[in-house]
């Protein structure tokens, strides 16, 4: 016991890491598939469970919860037990949620494919899996904050914050949108109707978007970015606004898509105020990562998992900036439902998300393995150029098919008829989709990279009992 | 929108939530070394 509890429960971060990148590497290849399957329709092979409209919800799954959510575990299990100077809350709790979380994304693999779904964008498992969706995330709550009440420093740091406010808010965002009415094992009804469902889902939806994706990776940020850089963070100050000023004003930014909906306008309205204000928080945020460099930016040159850290914070600026200016009613017009939307997710997604995941990975894997680095630095930059390379084509072809397919859906004669039929904006996007899915190769082949980088480092060393050291002041 | 019955309360609880545990962690002194910590972190590998 005694012995336990001076070494950190490295096992399950262990665990989670390698999750991270064997789902990477699946989520990602079958994006690259369906990516594939818009060119060449062929690639369905006549195979239901192989068709675009059950492979696309098994792609965001994959990516968001399987890479990103192992992701979002393995850093935050790491950051909680360093930072608090304090063994996880439960070994067994902790376990479980691995287990736990492996086995929803089991589920996940098989019963989309077979076609079961709620039918709600990002939330599409079918009762039994939310319920153990629901479990997990219990458990994982009670080891996180257990660690924090019994961590050996008073101060509990920024990222920690972000990773205990993005947990509670997706257990509340999950319950209150996966409120359905079982029918059959693999058939419910949600408990909202109609327009009342649509605005849940996108309160859940968009608020997803802020929790997990930003709140969750922000944590990562806060810890990774300042330990690469051997730098405190710019501005630690700025660094707890920055995370009040984002709770305090996120929630409300969902009804922004359900622009020109049956929507009540006010709700719609207010919906474009709250994204717009989210800029401010975003960019503080932001610059606060970027700055932390600032009197060491020759380290850019040389250090490849710097390199991630910063360009995948240039992304998130990038596309919180775009994101407040697409949630405009006007611009929102020309945009929705085009691909521009896709090109500013994964701006978000690949940019932000997969190159901040990528690069903590590459400072963590390391030393859980008792390594001062990764076998090959070179592959780790190589990674880099490829993916960035990856990113731009697709966000660049994604915008110029977007914007075209609006321009196109709105044009009209001078009688006032369509001057496009639906079918000629299809036609016009086709070289787009096959610049898209060039993007999405150059981005898969760097997580092959990763994942052979990973193998090199891990094959045949030996994993870490790491011992805790005593805090600094107490 | 009966789903606003729904969502304004629990937003608004959030929020009042929210509140308190920043009024909590301000009372606590979470906030009155804003230096330290963010230097404290680069050190604790050691």
């Amino acid at each position: 016991m005694n012995h336990r509890e001076e070494t950190y429960n490295y096992t399950v971060v262990r665990q989670f890491a390698i999750a991270t990148v064997v789902w990477g590497v699946v989520g990602m290849a079958v994006g690259v598939l369906i990516a594939a399957q818009l060119l060449w329709p062929e690639l369905n092979f006549g195979v239901p469970w192989l068709s675009y409209g059950r492979l696309r919800p098994l792609h965001t799954n994959a990516v968001i919860f399987a890479f990103g959510g192992s992701a979002l575990f393995a850093t935050s299990y790491y950051v909680v037990q360093r930072t608090c100077h304090a063994r996880l809350f439960s070994d067994a709790l902790a376990a479980f949620t691995f287990w736990g979380w492996q086995a929803v994304i089991v589920a996940a693999a098989v019963t989309l494919p077979l076609g079961y779904t709620q039918g709600k964008e990002y939330a599409e498992l079918e009762w039994p899996i939310d319920l153990l969706i629901a479990l997990v995330w219990v458990a994982y709550a009670i080891v996180f904050f257990g660690t924090i009440f019994k961590r050996k420093v008073p101060h509990i740091y920024v990222a920690n914050w972000f990773f205990g406010a993005f947990i509670l808010t997706v257990a509340i965002l999950h319950i209150v949108n996966s409120a359905a009415i079982p029918a059959t094992l693999w058939k419910s009804y949600s408990v909202y109707a109609g327009a009342q469902d649509a605005m849940v889902q996108w309160w859940y939806g968009h608020n997803a978007v802020g929790f997990f994706l930003t709140a969750g990776f922000l944590g990562m940020m806060y810890y990774f970015v300042p330990k690469q850089a051997g730098r405190p963070v710019y501005s630690y100050p700025l660094s707890v606004v920055h995370f009040w000023a984002l709770i305090f004003t996120y929630m409300w930014a969902g009804p922004h898509h359900l622009h020109y909906t049956a929507l009540p306008d006010w709700a719609q309205s207010l919906g474009m105020i709250f994204s717009l204000m989210l800029l401010a928080p975003s960019w503080g945020g932001m610059i606060n990562g970027i700055m932390t460099l600032s009197g060491a930016w020759h380290k850019l040159r040389t250090d490849p998992i710097l390199k991630f850290l910063i360009v995948s914070l240039s992304f998130y600026g990038m596309s919180t900036f775009e994101g407040p200016m697409m949630s405009i009613k006007t611009v929102n017009a020309l945009s929705h439902y085009t691909d521009w939307t896709i090109g500013h997710v994964h701006s978000g997604a690949l940019g932000w998300v997969g190159l901040v995941s990528m690069g903590s990975l590459y400072f963590l894997i390391p030393r859980l393995y008792g390594r001062t680095e990764m076998a090959s630095v070179r592959a780790i930059n190589l990674h880099f150029w490829v993916a960035t390379i990856g990113i731009v084509l697709y966000i660049a072809a994604m915008w110029i098919a977007g914007v075209m397919q609006g321009l196109m859906w709105r044009a009209v004669g001078a009688d006032g008829t369509l001057t496009y039929s639906f079918v000629e904006s299809v036609k016009a996007t086709y070289p787009f989709y096959a610049i898209r899915l060039v993007g999405g190769l150059l981005y898969l082949a760097g997580i092959l990279i990763m994942a052979w980088n990973v193998w090199k480092t891990v094959a045949g060393a030996r994993p870490v009992e790491a011992r805790i050291p005593a805090p600094a002041y107490a | 929108m009966e789903s606003l019955i729904v969502l304004v309360p629990l937003s608004v609880a959030l929020v009042l939530l929210t509140g308190w545990i920043f009024w909590r962690a301000l009372a606590g002194g979470q906030f009155d070394d804003l230096e330290r910590p963010g230097t404290d972190v680069l050190s604790d590998d050691r």
